[in-house]
C-alpha cells in the first residue's frame, strides 16, 4: 500500500461523495428537457440536501434506535462501495478487501437495514414498501452476481481492479458475452435504483411506491442522508458499468500523471450515461408491479447467456 | 304518466323533468317500478319542512324513460322514517346515511346505519341541516371511531390510506384488507371535506347562491351554476336570452374540454409516463389561458349567472377560440397514437380495475365512467336541454369497463366537445345575454339537470316567499360512481389502485359536501 494509494483511493471516495447528486441533478436535467419543461439547477439536489440539513427532524414516537441508526448505516455502505469500485485510478489499496462478491453484501446489507428502519416504525406503507423492496432484491441479486461472473470468467479474478486491468489495459479484445452482460447489468441497475420503469421516484402516490414507501417517515437530516446514500448508490451502479464495459481510460496503476484524462473520461462518460438514462425513463412506463419479476428473469437470463457464451466463443 | 307498467301522478315542471308527490308508504312501489322499467335513482335528500307548517321532507330523482322524476313524501315532525331503498337500489345506501346524519331521517330496516358524513363535529343527536340546530353546542369529545368491515383469515392485513396523501390530494379515506398485493375488500370512508354547503345556502340570495353552487366542486364549475340556474329560473318561471344558453353550452364543454385533457395526462403519470401527463397539461394550460383572457377566469368562474350569463364573446375571441380547437385536436390525435402504441401504457391500462356492465347497471354507475361500462346514458343525448337538441351529440361508449374504456370514451369525448365548440360558436344567435328573473311572491321550487364532465349533475332548489333560497341541495354524480370503485377493486393489486381511482377521478368535495 503506497502514500499515494492511500491518496487516491482518499480523494476518489470523496469525490463520489461530492459528485453524486450532481449525476442526479444531470439526469433530472436530462428528463425535464426530454418532457419539454424547463429544467431545475444542475445543484439542485445539493440545495435539497442542504435545505433537509437545516431542518428538525421528527420521529415517530415509537421508532426504535435501529430507525435513527439506519440512514448512517445506508450512507456508510454506499461509501464504501463507491471506495470499492474504480472510477478514476485503478489503484486503490480498499478494493483487495472486497470483490464484486463482497460489493453485493454490501448493497444488501443496506438494503436490510433500510427494509428494517421501514418495518420499524410500523405502518402500513413502510412494511408495503419493504416487501416490494425485497420481491425486487432477491430477483435482481443473482442476476448481478451472474454479470459479475461472466467478467470475473474473463479476467480469472473477482476483484475489480483486476478486472479493469484485464478488459481496458491488457490487449484489446472484443468479448460477445460482455454485450449480454452489459444489457442485464442496465436492467438490474434500473431495478435496484429504484427508476422507471421498476419504479418511480418522483411519484407522489403512496400505494404505488416501493423505494419510496420505505422512506416515507424519514425527514431532515435522516431523510438527507438517505437520499444522499441514494444519488452515491445511482453513481455506484454508474461506475461499475463504466468500470465494466467501458473501462478505456481509468488511470492504470503507478501513474498519476493519467489520472487529468481519467477525470475527463469519466465526466465524460457519467454525462453520456446519466443522457441515457433520462431518456430510457422518458419513453418508458412503469411495469404492472407483478411484470418487475418477468422483467428481472430476462435479466437474469441475459446474464446467464452472457455466461454460456463466454465459454462457447471466448474460453 | 306510466312508469313501469302503473299510472302516476306526475306533472311536467321543465323539459324532461317531472315533478310527483306520494304517501311515503308508496315510495317503496314507486322506486321498484322505475327499476323494473330499467332506470336508476340519481339522488335522494331530506328537508326540514317545519317552518313551512309541514314535517319533514325526503325527495328522490329517479331517471325514467320520461326524463328525471322528482317524487317528494312528507314526513312527521315527530317520528321522521320512510322505507329503506337501498335493497332496490344499492347506490342509496350512502345517501341514506348521509340524510340521517343531516336530518335525522331514518330509513326503515335499513342494513347498513353507520354515520356517513358525521365525523363527531357534531353530537348524535344533533342533526345540522335542521332549522333549530344552533352549531354553538360543544363538539363532542369522543374519538372520532368507525367501525370498518373486517376481512379475517390467515395472511389478511389491512392498509389504510388516507385522508391524508404524500401528495396534495383531495382528503379520502380507503381501507384495503389485502392478501400481499392482492385486494380483498376495499372499504372507502368520505365525509372529510363535509364543510355544511347545503346549510350555507339558507337564507342566500338567488345570486349569490349562483356563486356557492358554483364552489360545491370546483372542476365542474359550469355544470353546477347551470343546473342551479336552470333550477332557480325553472322556479321563477323566467326565461332566458337564447345567447345566455348557447353560451353556457359553450362553457360547459370548455369545462369538459380542460377536464378531459387533465385527466389524460394524469393517467399517463400514474403509470410513470410524465412525458403524456407534461403535453396534455401544456395543451390544458393553453386552454385554461386562452378561457382567462376571453372570459375572465381561467374554470370560467361566475361567468353565469342565473337569468343568463356575464360574459360574451366577440368575433376575434370566437376565431383565436376556434383556433386552439384545431391546434388541440390535432396534437391529441398524435398522442392518441403514443399511447395506443406504448407497449406498458396499455399493459397497464388494459384490464384494470374493470367495471363490468352488469355490474355497473346494477350500481347504478353513470357519467364518463358508465359509458365506458356500457351504461348509455348522457343526458345530452337522451334527454337534451336547450341548445343540444339542435347539436345532436354523439355519445361516447365503450364495453370494456377498464382503466382503457375509460381513457378511450374521455378522447371521443374530447373530440366531440371540441366539435360542439366550434358549432356552438359558429351558430350561436345574437341577442341579449340575460334577462332579470320574475319575481317571487310564492315558495316555488326549481330542478336542474345537466350532463358535466363527470356525469349528470342536479341541483334542486325550493326558494321561500322572500325570494331567498329556502332549500339547495346540489347532487354530484359521485355519490353513485365512487361505491363502483369499491366493488371494482377487490382482484385487482393494491400498486394499480391510484391508476383506477384516477380513471374514474370522482369528486370529494361534491357528495362530502
Amino acid at each position: 500500500m503506497t502514500s499515494t494509494g492511500v491518496l487516491l483511493q482518499l480523494a476518489q471516495t470523496l469525490l463520489a461523495i461530492l459528485l453524486a447528486p450532481i449525476l442526479m441533478g444531470w439526469v433530472n436535467q436530462c428528463r425535464a428537457w426530454l418532457q419539454g419543461r424547463s429544467a431545475p439547477p444542475l445543484t439542485q439536489p445539493y440545495r435539497t440536501l442542504r435545505k433537509l440539513f437545516h431542518k428538525d427532524a421528527v420521529i415517530a414516537h415509537h421508532a426504535s434506535p435501529l430507525f435513527r441508526f439506519a440512514p448512517y448505516m445506508i450512507f456508510a455502505c454506499m461509501a464504501l462501495a463507491a471506495g470499492i469500485v474504480p472510477t478514476l485510478a485503478n489503484d486503490l489499496p480498499f478494493s483487495p478487501a472486497a470483490d464484486v462478491i463482497a460489493l453485493v453484501g454490501i448493497f444488501a446489507l443496506a438494503r436490510v437495514f433500510l427494509a428494517l428502519a421501514a418495518m420499524d416504525i410500523g405502518t402500513a406503507f413502510g412494511s408495503l414498501g419493504a416487501r416490494r423492496e425485497m420481491l425486487v432484491s432477491f430477483l435482481a441479486e443473482p442476476a448481478l452476481l451472474m454479470v459479475f461472473f461472466t467478467a470475473s470468467l474473463i479476467s480469472h479474478s473477482t476483484e475489480l481492479p483486476v478486472i479493469v486491468e484485464t478488459l481496458a489495459l491488457r490487449q484489446f479484445a472484443i468479448y460477445p458475452s460482455l454485450a449480454f452482460a452489459a444489457v442485464a447489468f442496465w436492467m438490474v441497475s434500473v431495478a435496484e435504483n429504484a427508476r422507471i420503469p421498476v419504479d418511480n421516484p418522483g411519484t407522489h402516490l403512496e400505494l404505488t411506491m416501493i423505494h419510496e414507501a420505505m422512506i416515507l417517515e424519514y425527514s431532515a437530516r435522516h431523510l438527507a442522508l438517505i437520499e444522499w446514500a441514494v444519488a452515491l448508490k445511482l453513481f455506484t451502479y454508474s461506475a461499475l458499468g463504466i468500470a465494466l464495459f467501458l473501462p478505456w481510460g481509468i488511470a492504470p496503476q503507478g501513474n498519476p500523471g493519467a489520472l487529468p484524462l481519467a477525470l475527463a473520461a469519466m465526466i465524460l462518460k457519467l454525462l453520456i450515461g446519466g443522457a441515457a438514462l433520462a431518456l430510457i425513463e422518458t419513453v418508458s412506463a412503469k411495469l404492472r408491479l407483478f411484470r418487475v419479476p418477468e422483467f428481472l428473469a430476462t435479466a437474469f437470463l441475459l446474464a446467464v447467456l452472457g455466461m454460456l457464451i463466454h465459454f462457447l466463443l471466448e474460453a | 304518466m306510466k312508469i313501469g307498467g302503473h299510472d302516476w301522478p306526475l306533472e311536467p315542471f321543465g323539459k324532461h323533468i317531472w315533478r310527483g308527490r306520494m304517501e311515503s308508504g308508496q315510495l317503496l312501489a314507486w322506486v321498484r317500478a322505475v327499476r323494473e322499467e330499467g332506470g336508476q335513482l340519481v339522488a335522494l335528500w331530506g328537508s326540514d319542512d317545519r317552518h313551512l307548517d309541514g314535517g319533514f321532507g325526503i325527495h328522490a330523482a329517479c331517471l325514467t324513460s320520461a326524463g328525471l322524476v322528482w317524487m317528494s313524501s312528507d314526513l312527521p315532525a315527530d317520528a321522521p322514517r320512510y322505507p329503506d331503498l337501498a335493497h332496490i337500489f344499492p347506490q342509496a345506501g350512502r345517501m341514506q346515511r348521509a340524510v340521517y346524519d343531516l336530518l335525522g331521517i331514518q330509513a326503515i330496516d335499513a342494513v347498513d346505519t353507520r354515520k356517513w358524513l358525521r365525523h363527531d363535529a357534531w353530537a348524535e343527536n344533533e342533526f345540522p341541516l335542521r332549522r333549530d340546530f344552533s352549531g354553538h353546542s360543544p363538539a363532542p369529545l369522543a374519538h372520532d371511531t368507525y367501525p370498518f368491515i373486517r376481512v379475517e383469515g390467515e395472511g389478511v392485513h389491512e392498509i389504510a390510506v388516507g385522508p391524508i396523501h404524500a401528495g396534495t390530494i383531495e382528503p379520502g379515506h380507503f381501507r384495503f384488507s389485502v392478501i400481499g398485493e392482492r385486494v380483498l375488500r376495499l372499504e372507502q370512508r368520505g365525509g372529510y371535506a363535509h364543510k355544511g354547503t347545503e346549510k350555507r345556502f339558507e337564507g342566500m340570495d338567488l345570486a349569490t347562491g349562483a356563486r356557492l353552487a358554483g364552489r360545491v366542486s370546483g372542476d365542474s364549475h359550469s355544470a353546477y351554476v347551470w343546473a342551479y340556474c336552470m333550477a332557480v329560473e325553472a322556479a321563477t318561471a323566467s326565461t332566458v336570452p337564447q345567447r345566455g344558453i348557447w353560451m353556457r353550452a359553450l362553457f360547459l364543454e370548455i369545462e369538459r374540454i380542460a377536464n378531459h385533457l387533465g385527466d389524460l395526462g394524469g393517467l399517463g403519470n400514474d403509470v410513470a409516463l410524465s412525458f403524456g401527463l407534461m403535453q396534455f397539461w401544456r395543451l390544458k394550460e393553453d386552454w385554461l389561458r386562452l378561457a382567462a383572457r376571453l372570459f375572465g377566469h381561467r374554470y370560467l368562474f361566475d361567468c353565469m349567472v342565473p337569468g343568463g350569463v356575464a360574459v360574451d364573446i366577440d368575433d376575434p375571441g370566437k376565431a383565436e377560440l376556434i383556433g386552439l380547437s384545431h391546434r388541440i385536436e390535432t396534437e391529441i390525435r398524435q398522442l392518441k397514437a403514443i399511447y395506443d402504441e406504448h407497449a406498458t401504457l396499455q399493459d397497464r391500462f388494459a384490464h384494470t380495475g374493470v367495471c363490468q356492465p352488469e355490474l355497473a347497471a346494477q350500481l347504478g354507475l353513470t357519467g364518463l365512467a358508465g359509458r365506458a361500462s356500457a351504461q348509455a346514458w348522457d343526458a345530452r343525448v337522451q334527454f337534451p336541454q336547450e341548445p343540444y337538441e339542435q347539436l345532436n351529440v354523439s355519445m361516447a361508449t365503450q364495453r370494456g369497463g377498464d382503466v382503457l374504456a375509460r381513457a378511450e370514451v374521455r378522447f371521443s369525448e374530447l373530440h366531440e366537445s371540441l366539435r360542439l365548440v366550434r358549432d356552438i360558436l359558429l351558430r350561436m344567435p345574437a341577442g341579449a345575454l340575460h334577462a332579470p328573473l320574475a319575481a317571487v311572491s310564492a315558495s316555488c321550487e326549481g330542478l336542474g339537470w345537466v350532463e358535466g364532465w363527470r356525469g349528470e349533475v342536479i341541483v334542486a332548489v325550493r326558494i321561500g316567499r322572500d325570494g331567498r333560497l329556502d332549500r339547495v341541495h346540489p347532487h354530484d354524480p359521485s355519490w353513485r360512481n365512487w361505491p363502483l370503485v369499491e366493488v371494482g377493486m377487490p382482484g385487482n393489486i393494491v400498486a394499480d389502485f391510484p391508476l383506477i381511482n384516477k380513471s374514474f377521478n370522482l369528486s370529494y368535495s361534491g357528495p362530502d359536501l
